[in-house]
């Protein structure tokens, strides 16, 4: 939709333009071209000396059963982290949505999470299953569970699910809310005249109308549990044990801060954006209205 | 809703307040752990309500560090402080920068427009996790390292902000522009009386949001911050917890916890109606 | 004109001296991963040094355990913004030594600032570690120590056991862990580091290799050789104590030392300079014993060192090299060394300094502290025994880790994990072995 107003002249727009535009390619274009260049060499860690290997660093990376695997770790963490925090998001907003008054004293209840950063959230969760001092912990063992996540890669992604989960019902708990308030009551209460039961009409009015929505938490959810819960791995588990809650982003940093192999972490850079290009492009092409002026 | 309420009701409140207990408790936990004794944690189960060392544990995390011989000895404070200058930094520089650049867009013509548009798009796509050792090689290069200005500015580089604003100026009437023009109003002028103004939601929505996404960054100053009176609070967090054999106080660690959620559940709650309509409308 | 004269030669005495005394302390920066005990020894050093003599100033900074600290520094290093001194644990040497602009070595080092420097008068088992084929010393140990097996006497009444009885044996261990076991000590046994303890160390006190070429020495095209049948059985051992519960796995580092110190451990493997926490916060009876092996082998050759040494980096000022050759010869003093090696449990890196000590009556009145150096300088090196020198080290240790890891919590056989780790490690040492040609 072009705006038929505007301003005349070009060289103040270009001069508004230019900070944003010197800092993206400061910041953002520069490093992105490096890590595409540096992906084709293989450096030493002191950046004495480097090696053109081509793709060797992507063959390496596609052969690497433990890459491989750490595809599957982020798909099963993503899914998870996404299913489980909209699940609950919409449970609690349905709730809220039934009452006529309150709803609005919830909202405050359950929305400050947001401010919380995944990293506190993994130090919050770790602290309550700590292996000697975590609360949870005890009581599990006082169960007869023995709990202990630094060796049991099924109980770290368990955790670490978790912790993710739990600090993200907020934001989707949210806009299931708004959404639900959007749906015009005189559409339900013609179902319930119809004789359609609740999840009748849950079923059959409510989720379709949710869709949009739906579909849209659906894609910055999964960006949220690829990108933002670096620090709740971290924190919590540091990608082990065995490398079991390794997703991709922090294979990104583990190779190439710890294991040093600058070369590896590079090429798995330009693998993550190639990935993270196609989610925005499905985002804004599905979802927001089509981007043009 | 339509159906009869008496049950109904206390089960959708039941509901809801579990939901948010689940929500509280662990914040409530480590609420308990910051006003305890170290052994009131090393030997549980913790107690399930608050202890006397409020002040002792606060006073020592803010300004004193752990204390003696439990390790690092970094008071808070300063890392707060250094946490607001980034969150600030951030959320002003980017407001600033994107409502420049949605201005320009909206509402000129000029050459290279479509260019622009796509090449500030495309910085949507990469969150910094990503692009994260390259940046840190620009910045050492700048020699940038430990400073305040390298903590801010390769956070500013994504459009999110740019967009929301584009497509907030889409909305307001052209009849207002046509108005500020047959005033012979400047464009800058236009911006600074008018477009600005009406933006003020949007702007206070944005300002929450960023100001937590600025608070709560980890990686990237867990980095490119290796003197410690650099460090902001969410990251420090990370290296007050034990390894190997080390011994944490662990209620001044919680109250580290503590104090690096506060600010931003702050924020969050004083601007809670300008927080929820302005995720709500920007992501739609 | 002689007055004259005479003043002005006398303010130009006095604008000389002034302005030496003017000049700033050259000021170098340390990094390193000691906090705790050890942090504290490590920060009186330093003080002490600072305080003997007023041209140069050091600041050390606690980086993190040692990965942390080698990564930070590598990671400075490229960024130019990197510490004069960086502590490099012993298995980083390789990838160190590779990097042969980023440091200064230690003898060009000292011959460059003047200073005395006697690579003799190292152990030699200490200094062979971090010393090139043609014996060129390229860093300075600063702490070695050796696996040790460290006893809790109460908890060992406590299963009914006699303190003193022989541990020399796996065999005998594995009955001792029975009998604890049943008497409901909750933590057997535990282990720090146990890729160092079990398997590097294992290898060179059994005789055999961890890896082709010498341990690496001989080559950059060593492979790794740690999943022979002998080092198979000794994991499996350690396996089925996991899952019997006889063997607590607390971490790969030294995360059960802090068990041990709280005397919920009977028997513990680890660094003989577990000694200085130990002794500080220990409330019971313990005891030192050599490491246990396998009757009917070649065992027991000699155990190698762990610890780390000082390099010198590059890209500094002359005037800050000298300083930093000021700060190695101090810490090499021998009332330096002794005081370490009395105070930690480490060794000390010169000879001079375990002879101070042991005329001293030190080991009498502390009985056991020598049995480390015993053990280290027990028969004559074979190439086994030297130590390691791979590349990529720290990760391959990750790797190991990691596999060992499915050991204990009965995921893997010994014989999978082994073989895994070996053939990860691989991977990695090529990829070292192309990047450093």
């Amino acid at each position: 939709m072009e705006k038929r107003v505007f301003f005349k002249g070009w060289w103040l727009p270009a001069l508004l333009v230019a900070p944003q535009l010197l800092i993206s390619f400061v910041f953002f274009f520069y490093p992105s071209g490096q890590a595409i260049w540096n992906s084709l060499f293989l450096p030493d860690p002191f950046g004495l000396k480097t090696e053109f290997v081509g793709l060797d660093n992507f063959r390496f990376l596609l052969s690497d059963p433990y890459y491989l695997a750490s595809f599957k770790t982020t798909i099963i963490f993503s899914t998870a982290v996404s299913v489980s925090s909209m699940a609950l998001g919409l449970y609690l907003a349905a709730l809220a949505d039934r009452l006529i008054k309150g709803a609005g004293v919830y909202q405050t209840l359950l929305i400050w999470p947001y401010a919380i950063a995944p990293a506190i959230a993994g130090v919050l969760w770790l602290f309550m299953f700590n292996g000697n001092i975590g609360l949870a912990s005890y009581y599990l063992k006082a169960l007869g569970y023995e709990w202990n996540h630094t060796l049991k890669g099924d109980q770290a992604m368990f955790l670490v699910i978790l912790a993710s989960s739990w600090g993200r019902i907020s934001y989707n708990f949210l806009f299931f809310l708004a959404g639900l308030q959007a749906i015009p009551k005189s559409i339900i209460e013609a179902a319930a005249i119809d004789g359609a039961s609740f999840w009748k009409r849950f079923g059959s009015i409510v989720i379709p109308l949710l869709s949009p929505i739906t579909f849209f938490l659906l894609v910055v959810n999964i960006v949220y549990a690829f990108f933002d819960t670096f620090g709740v791995i971290h924190t919590i588990t540091s990608g082990g044990p065995e490398q079991s809650t390794t997703i991709l982003v922090y294979k990104v940093f583990s190779d190439g801060f710890v294991s040093q192999d600058l070369g590896s972490s590079a090429a798995q850079s330009v693998i993550l954006l190639v990935l993270v290009g196609i989610l925005t492009v499905i985002q804004f092409k599905y979802i927001e209205r089509k981007v043009h002026y | 809703m339509v159906e009869k309420k008496r049950s109904g009701y206390w089960l959708t409140h039941l509901g809801l307040i579990l939901g948010v207990l689940f929500i509280f408790f662990p914040v409530w936990l480590t609420f308990v752990a910051s006003t305890v004794t170290q052994d009131a944690i090393i030997y549980p189960p913790l107690p399930m309500l608050p202890g006397t060392e409020f002040f002792e544990n606060y006073a020592n995390a803010l300004f004193r560090g752990s204390p003696e011989g439990y390790g690092a000895k970094v008071p808070v404070i300063k890392m707060m402080m250094n946490s607001a200058i980034m969150a600030i930094g951030i959320t002003v520089g980017k407001i600033i920068i994107s409502l420049l650049s949605a201005f320009a867009f909206v509402y000129f013509r000029f050459p290279f427009r479509n260019l622009c548009f796509w090449l500030i798009f495309i910085t949507l796509m990469l969150p910094v996790e990503v692009r994260i050792v390259p940046t840190y090689e620009v910045v050492a290069n700048l020699n940038l390292l430990n400073s305040y200005t390298g903590l801010i500015f390769p956070l500013i580089a994504s459009a999110t902000a740019t967009f929301l604003f584009r497509q907030f100026f889409m909305t307001i009437p052209d009849e207002m522009v046509e108005a500020a023009r047959m005033d012979g109003c400047s464009p800058m002028r236009f911006f600074f009386d008018i477009l600005v103004p009406i933006s003020k939601t949007n702007i206070a929505a944005l300002f929450v949001i960023l100001f937590i996404f600025g608070w709560n960054q980890y990686l990237w100053p867990l980095l490119m911050t290796t003197d410690p009176e650099m460090r902001t609070i969410v990251m420090a967090i990370d290296s007050m917890i034990p390894t190997g054999d080390d011994y944490a106080h662990w209620p001044t660690v919680m109250a580290t916890a503590m104090l690096a959620m506060v600010p931003p559940i702050i924020v969050v709650i004083s601007m809670q109606k300008f927080f929820v309509k302005g995720l709500l409308e920007s992501d739609k | 004109m002689k007055k004259i004269k005479a003043i002005i030669a006398s303010l130009a005495l006095f604008a000389m001296f002034a302005g030496t005394a003017a000049q700033a302390k050259v000021e170098i920066q340390w990094w390193h991963a000691f906090g705790g005990r050890l942090g504290e020894l490590l920060d009186e050093q330093v003080n002490k040094f600072n305080a003997s003599q007023d041209k140069y100033t050091v600041v050390h900074t606690r980086k993190g355990n040692y990965s942390e600290t080698l990564n930070a520094g590598i990671a400075a290093f490229r960024a130019g913004q990197h510490p004069n001194i960086l502590m490099v644990f012993e298995v980083g040497t390789a990838s160190l030594m590779a990097a042969k602009g980023a440091y200064v070595p230690m003898y060009q080092l000292m011959k460059d600032a003047g200073q005395r420097f006697n690579p003799n008068g190292f152990v030699s088992a200490v200094s062979g570690y971090y010393t090139t084929t043609d014996g060129k010393m390229l860093s300075m140990p600063y702490n070695s120590s050796t696996p040790v097996l460290w006893v809790n006497k109460d908890l060992m009444k406590k299963a009914g056991l006699d303190p003193e009885m022989d541990l020399s044996t796996w065999k005998r261990v594995g009955n001792a862990l029975d009998a604890a076991k049943a008497k409901g000590i909750d933590m057997p046994f535990c282990t720090c580091w146990h890729s160092w303890v079990h398997l590097e160390n294992f290898s060179a006190y059994h005789n055999i290799p961890f890896a082709t070429k010498a341990n690496g020495f001989a080559g950059l095209d060593t492979e790794l050789a740690f999943n022979s049948p002998v080092h198979i059985k000794h994991i499996q051992t350690l396996g089925k104590w996991a899952q019997e519960g006889k063997f607590k796995y607390m971490g790969r580092r030294n995360e059960a030392g802090k068990n041990f110190r709280a005397g919920e451990c009977m028997l513990m493997t680890e660094s003989s300079a577990g000694y200085a926490g130990i002794k500080k916060e220990a409330k019971f009876e313990f005891g030192i014993r050599h490491l246990p092996y396998y009757g009917g082998t070649e065992a027991p050759q000699n155990t190698i060192i762990g610890g780390s040494s000082l390099w010198a980096l590059s890209g500094k000022s002359k005037e800050e090299n000298k300083a930093t050759a000021a700060f190695l010869a101090f810490l090499s003093r021998t009332d330096i060394q002794a005081k370490w090696h009395q105070d930690t449990g480490y060794l000390g890196v010169t000879t001079a300094a375990a002879s101070a000590t042991k005329k001293a009556g030190f080991y009498k009145s502390n009985p056991g502290t020598d049995l480390a150096g015993i053990q280290m300088m027990r028969n004559k090196v074979t190439e086994n025994s030297k130590g390691l020198r791979l590349g990529s080290f720290d990760q391959i240790r990750g790797i190991i880790d990691e596999e060992m890891e499915g050991v204990y919590n009965g995921t893997k056989t010994a014989q999978v994990a082994l073989d895994s780790a070996v053939k990860r490690g691989n991977v990695l040492l090529r990829r070292f072995e192309r990047a450093n040609k």
